[in-house]
């Protein structure tokens, strides 16, 4: 029990005195997972809205395949992109390979089949004349889309939370290809990984506290752009 | 053929669903400002000749011209799309406030911001809903939903509004109360309406012409009177009920008891009308009561009119009975009564009927 004790305590100690290498693993875990969700937000709620829309034979199939890729385990989407990645794979001379960017592209390939997922769902879940009640109003293709997609921004909001949260606290992909570099690929998940590891339970502590809170303010944030936004 | 063409004219339509052809129209048009109610059954295919109507279902064969331009080409449906409006059963509101509703056709045009908030509280006001702009769609009762989604179709101004079953999910007052305003406005504004119903006495009000469709196909079309009166075959008399549809002249009008003529007759029934106006009024027959001697005095029916009987047609538990009162008019009697009273044709006999068993249906 005093190991718990004693950790947190020096976990609070840490965050008051604003450790220099503690705010830079943090923001780069905030950069990282929101540059990834941004970006499955662009893929996802694309082809969500087309799969959704679309008519086709084996739609189902692929449906299942969007929500089956909803629940991808980060170390298959890791192992996938370090291949890609490699030096001699098809996209090594890229040269990304242990970067950032790296991180960003594997979270991104982990969130955007739960956002797809989530906006399929949403999309499908909106009345079935809608669509022609907006056609009938004069509006074009892309209009209609438009209107469709706001119809369903509260449910795609929690698409958003959803995709931001299983990036943010996903570590399996972002060691194996960001390496857990310190100073440069280091976040808040991997970070913890290695404290704990190394038996240094205070210092594990204090990054999960901010790990939590992180992951609070900002779904606590999207929750209250989702209840503002119902009119009373 | 020098008038001017028709806003919709529709020839040899089919449009088929899995392979199954569900609708085959050889010819159907609708007049500018015209207002035209189809009726039949649910199933009657009515929802997929509006959604055919209005482009949002392509059809398998045929061809629809608006004034006389064939809609063929994708450029084509849009502008046409973009001269209609189209009212579901459902209200289909979106999630935002009843002004952003209203506005949503006129967003759509890219209009100025000024333009949209004049047009919307406008049309608000014709359906009584100005004081709703700023409410939440999601917060309103069915009636009032209704209200904003047929106030979002009229804000466009429209030159045809397509009405699906717009008030088959409401319940028989807010009906009432929505399809009085709704033929207020349709008169106002002079849009040409298409309004597919099961409702016969709601298409009554509405409308000046009726079709009635079954399986895919129109059955009958004509004047209100003509579909109630003379239904062309067994599918329509059973569906539109018998009524007894008329058309009169009103003589006067006094404390809200108008006095018609009608065949040589002054028929008096409760409804405002203005003297000289012609209005189309019915008649349920169970409301009429047959004798062979005048119950003149006897009876408190302010309408007393001496009939010769054309003919008894057997109905099972009652009789159907038509009589000639210088206009036609048929009643129901149960088969005692038509023993008792000898009821042959030729026989002279005497329909009485309440002065409020007559109902006003429109003034034209």
């Amino acid at each position: 029990m005093d190991l718990i004790y004693e950790g947190f305590a020096k976990a609070v100690a840490l965050l008051a005195a604003l450790d220099r290498e503690v705010l830079d693993i943090t923001w780069l875990s905030l950069k990282v997972s929101g540059t990834a969700t941004l970006l499955s937000l662009v893929f996802g709620i694309t082809s969500g809205t087309a799969l959704a829309l679309a008519n086709f034979p084996g739609k189902r199939l692929v449906v299942s395949a969007v929500n089956t890729g909803m629940g991808l385990p980060p170390v298959v989407v890791g192992l996938f992109v370090t291949i890609f990645l490699w030096r001699n794979g098809p996209f090594g001379s890229l040269d990304i390979l242990y970067t950032p960017t790296a991180m960003i592209i594997a979270q991104a390939v982990i969130a955007t089949p739960i956002v797809c997922g989530i906006t399929v769902a949403s999309i499908q879940n909106l009345p079935p004349n809608l669509r022609l009640q907006i056609l009938a109003l004069g509006a074009t293709r892309p209009q209609m889309v438009w209107l469709l997609i706001r119809e369903a921004r509260l449910p795609l909001l929690a698409g958003v939370m959803a995709g931001f949260g299983g990036v943010i606290s996903e570590v399996g992909a972002s060691i194996m290809v960001g390496g857990n570099i310190k100073g440069y690929t280091r976040v808040l998940t991997t970070a913890t990984v290695m404290e704990t590891s190394k038996g240094n339970f205070d210092v594990a502590i204090a990054l999960s506290l901010i790990l939590l809170l992180l992951c609070f303010a900002i779904n606590y944030l999207l929750t209250r752009i989702q209840q503002r936004e119902r009119p009373r | 053929m020098n008038d001017a063409p028709n806003f919709l004219e529709v020839e040899q339509l089919t449009v088929a669903r899995g392979g199954v052809p569900v609708i085959d129209i050889p010819r159907l048009s609708l007049a500018e400002g015209e207002v035209l109610s189809l009726i039949g059954p649910n199933g009657s295919g009515k929802s997929t000749l509006m959604l055919t109507l209005a482009t949002l279902l392509p059809p398998t064969g045929g061809r629809i011209r608006c004034r006389g331009e064939a809609i063929d080409s994708d450029r084509a449906r849009f502008a046409y799309r973009r001269r209609l409006a189209m009212v579901f059963q459902e209200p289909l509101l979106f999630d935002t406030t009843v002004f952003e509703n209203v506005a949503a056709g006129l967003k759509i045009r890219r209009m100025t911001r000024g333009e949209i908030r004049s047009r919307v509280m406008e049309t608000l006001e014709l359906f009584s809903m100005a004081g709703f702009a700023e409410r939440s769609a999601s917060k309103l009762s069915g009636g009032e939903s209704q209200r904003t989604s047929l106030a979002r179709a009229f804000a466009i101004r429209p030159e045809m509004i397509l009405l699906d079953e717009p008030f088959a999910a409401l319940d028989a007052p807010t009906r009432l109360a929505l399809t009085t305003d709704l033929e207020r406005i349709l008169t106002e504004t002079g849009t040409a309406a298409i309004v597919a119903t099961h409702d016969q006495l709601e298409a009554l009000r509405l409308s000046t012409r009726m079709a009635v469709i079954n399986r895919g196909a129109i059955v009958q079309g004509g004047t209100p009177a003509e579909v109630m009166n003379r239904p062309a075959n067994e599918f329509v008399a059973s569906f539109v009920g018998m009524e007894n549809v008329l058309t009169g002249t009103v003589l006067a009008c006094s404390q809200s008891v108008a006095t018609v003529s009608l065949g040589g007759h002054a028929i008096e029934l409760v409804g405002q009308a203005e003297p000289g106006e012609s209005v189309i009024f019915c008649l349920r027959p169970e409301n009429i009561a047959i004798s062979t001697t005048d119950p003149a005095g006897v009876t408190s029916a302010r309408n007393v009119i001496r009939a010769v009987v054309r003919k008894v047609i057997p109905m099972g538990i009652y009789n159907k009975i038509e009589i000639d009162c210088g206009f036609p008019l048929v009643a129901y009697l149960t088969s005692q009564s038509i023993d008792h009273l000898h009821l042959d044709p030729g026989k002279t006999v005497y329909a009485s009927f309440k002065a409020t068993a007559v109902h006003l249906l429109r003034r034209d």
